[in-house]
């Protein structure tokens, strides 16, 4: 079943300040079905985070089509409204970055718990399963209730994780989630993402050590510009 | 250009079609249209003159434009607000729509007790219960997280950031379908500017009240909007997704002031 079919997706950056445009990625088209694990690669500013980025819409796309087979039907998150792109990032996209966005004043647990509060679940039960994530990807009982900008940038990333992955998304894309963890951490985060890709979610990912996930990866695509074979199958699963 | 919306098919709460304003010769607003959903906060961001102050006034229905309409999509409201008498206007800021000001001296009356600041609103809408009118003024400055035990004292004896909440207080009592909020952390030290933020976070989240915010402050946006519009000379140079807007600005005004930016 498809969940992600890209077209001729292009990106590059006007700068109007300088008077310049910097090509980001050109041209690329690829194919994802659910439960599928693709690895983006490519040196340091070939663009994998920017590819990232363009599909969720934090970047636009200057040309091409995302077009994501969603719950309520085929959209393409290049041209989507607003509010219908908000919608989908709360209810069937999920993105894991590096950093966590603390805010002020706002508990652990409480951060972890909101996207289970507004999909509507009830503030107790919300909580008890923020804490049992908090649990599994190794943050102390003694922080739950702690304000997480404090806390260390690995401590901080776990929080990120139990937050982002608490509901299962249809779509999730992975930049570097692995950087700043240590070994538990990071067994408990290949557990938790296989478990969503037995349970149908399909991951785009980009991770500085592949390895990390090496039992995850379907398929690979190679970002570097000229790379003759754009997307090679690794195996195929399914 | 976007699609129009194919999944969410929920009416836009607040909708303004080409506002223009004048003053003399200086075009404040020139064909700015917005439109928000319910449970959306849109900032409006933009330099000193920009004319996001006096595109917000309009929508409070204080300020009266050359042209442009606008509509709130609630029971009982109907048709273009800038076509209402001054009654009607008055009746529907009162009920439907909350504001707070930067300057709390245009929200407040601040020699009079901040209880009966946030009552004077129930008052307006018709409430003479005394007991009624204490008990809601109490749950609003506690939905605010002002400290009770200072209720009766006045504004003016009060910090900034508590005035703030008085005004905030004031604007949410009568549960309003949109709050209105023009720098409202603007002037505020930046510890009691988190405070206030959170307050507001908390407060959408929890009610989902429809915000408009105006702020020059890119941080106060970024913490509590969904999606951002760019003003620049009484125009509308740029509107996208928050994230988007902030991390790839498409024109060159936004791109500067993103830039600048400590």
């Amino acid at each position: 079943m498809t969940v992600l079919d890209v077209h001729h997706l292009t990106k590059g950056f006007t700068m109007h300040h300088l008077g310049a445009h910097m090509a980001a990625f050109d041209d690329i088209s690829f194919l994802l079905n659910a439960g599928e694990f693709l690895l983006l690669k490519g040196q340091n500013g070939a663009g994998k985070s920017t590819l990232l980025r363009t599909l969720y819409r934090s970047y636009l796309a200057q040309s091409g089509e995302i077009l994501f087979h969603s719950n309520h039907g085929v959209i393409d998150l290049a041209r989507a409204a607003d509010i219908d792109v908000t919608y989908l990032r709360r209810t069937e996209i999920g993105f894991v970055t590096q950093f966590l966005t603390a805010r002020p004043r706002v508990s652990a647990e409480a951060l972890v718990a909101e996207p289970l509060r507004l999909a509507g679940r009830c503030a107790e039960d919300a909580l008890d399963e923020a804490r049992h994530w908090l649990n599994a990807f190794g943050v102390k009982p003694a922080l739950w209730a702690a304000y997480p900008t404090t806390f260390s940038g690995g401590e901080q990333q776990k929080v990120n994780l139990a937050r982002t992955l608490i509901l299962p998304p249809r779509l999730l894309f992975l930049d570097e989630p692995t950087a700043s963890l240590d070994v538990n951490a990071r067994a408990a985060l290949i557990k938790r993402l296989t478990e969503l890709k037995a349970q149908g979610t399909a991951m785009i990912g980009v991770f500085h050590h592949p390895g990390d996930v090496a039992t995850l990866i379907d398929r690979e695509i190679d970002l570097t510009p000229d790379s003759a074979t754009g997307e090679d199958r690794k195996d195929v699963v399914i | 250009m976007m699609d129009a919306p194919q999944i969410v098919k929920t009416q836009p709460l607040l909708m303004a079609r080409n506002v223009s304003k004048s003053f003399g010769n200086i075009a404040a607003l020139q064909d700015v249209s917005a439109t928000v959903y319910p449970g959306e906060v849109l900032g409006i961001v933009g330099e000193s003159g920009s004319g996001k102050s006096t595109f917000l006034r309009c929508l409070n229905l204080e300020e009266h434009p050359d042209q442009g309409s606008y509509t709130l999509d609630l029971p009982n409201v109907q048709g273009n607000l800038f076509d209402l008498d001054r009654y009607a206007r008055r009746m529907l800021c009162a009920t439907r729509i909350g504001i707070v000001y930067q300057n709390p001296h245009l929200g407040l009356l601040m020699k009079h007790s901040s209880s009966g600041n946030v009552a004077e609103r129930l008052l307006v809408a018709g409430e003479r219960r005394f007991n009624v009118l204490r008990e809601k003024a109490r749950d609003a400055l506690d939905a605010s997280e002002f400290p009770l035990d200072r209720m009766d004292a006045p504004p003016i004896e009060l910090s900034g950031g508590m005035q703030q909440r008085v005004q905030l207080a004031k604007a949410i009592a009568l549960e309003p379908a949109l709050l209105l909020l023009d720098e409202p952390t603007t002037g505020l030290d930046v510890s009691v500017q988190a405070l206030v933020l959170d307050t507001l976070k908390k407060l959408q989240q929890e009610r989902k009240i429809t915000m408009v915010i105006v702020s020059h402050d890119l941080g106060v946006i970024r913490t509590l909007s969904d999606r951002v519009m760019v003003m620049r000379r009484g125009r509308v140079v740029e509107e996208g997704l928050a994230d988007q807007v902030f991390q790839d600005p498409q024109h060159a005004y936004t791109q500067q002031l993103v830039h600048a930016k400590l």
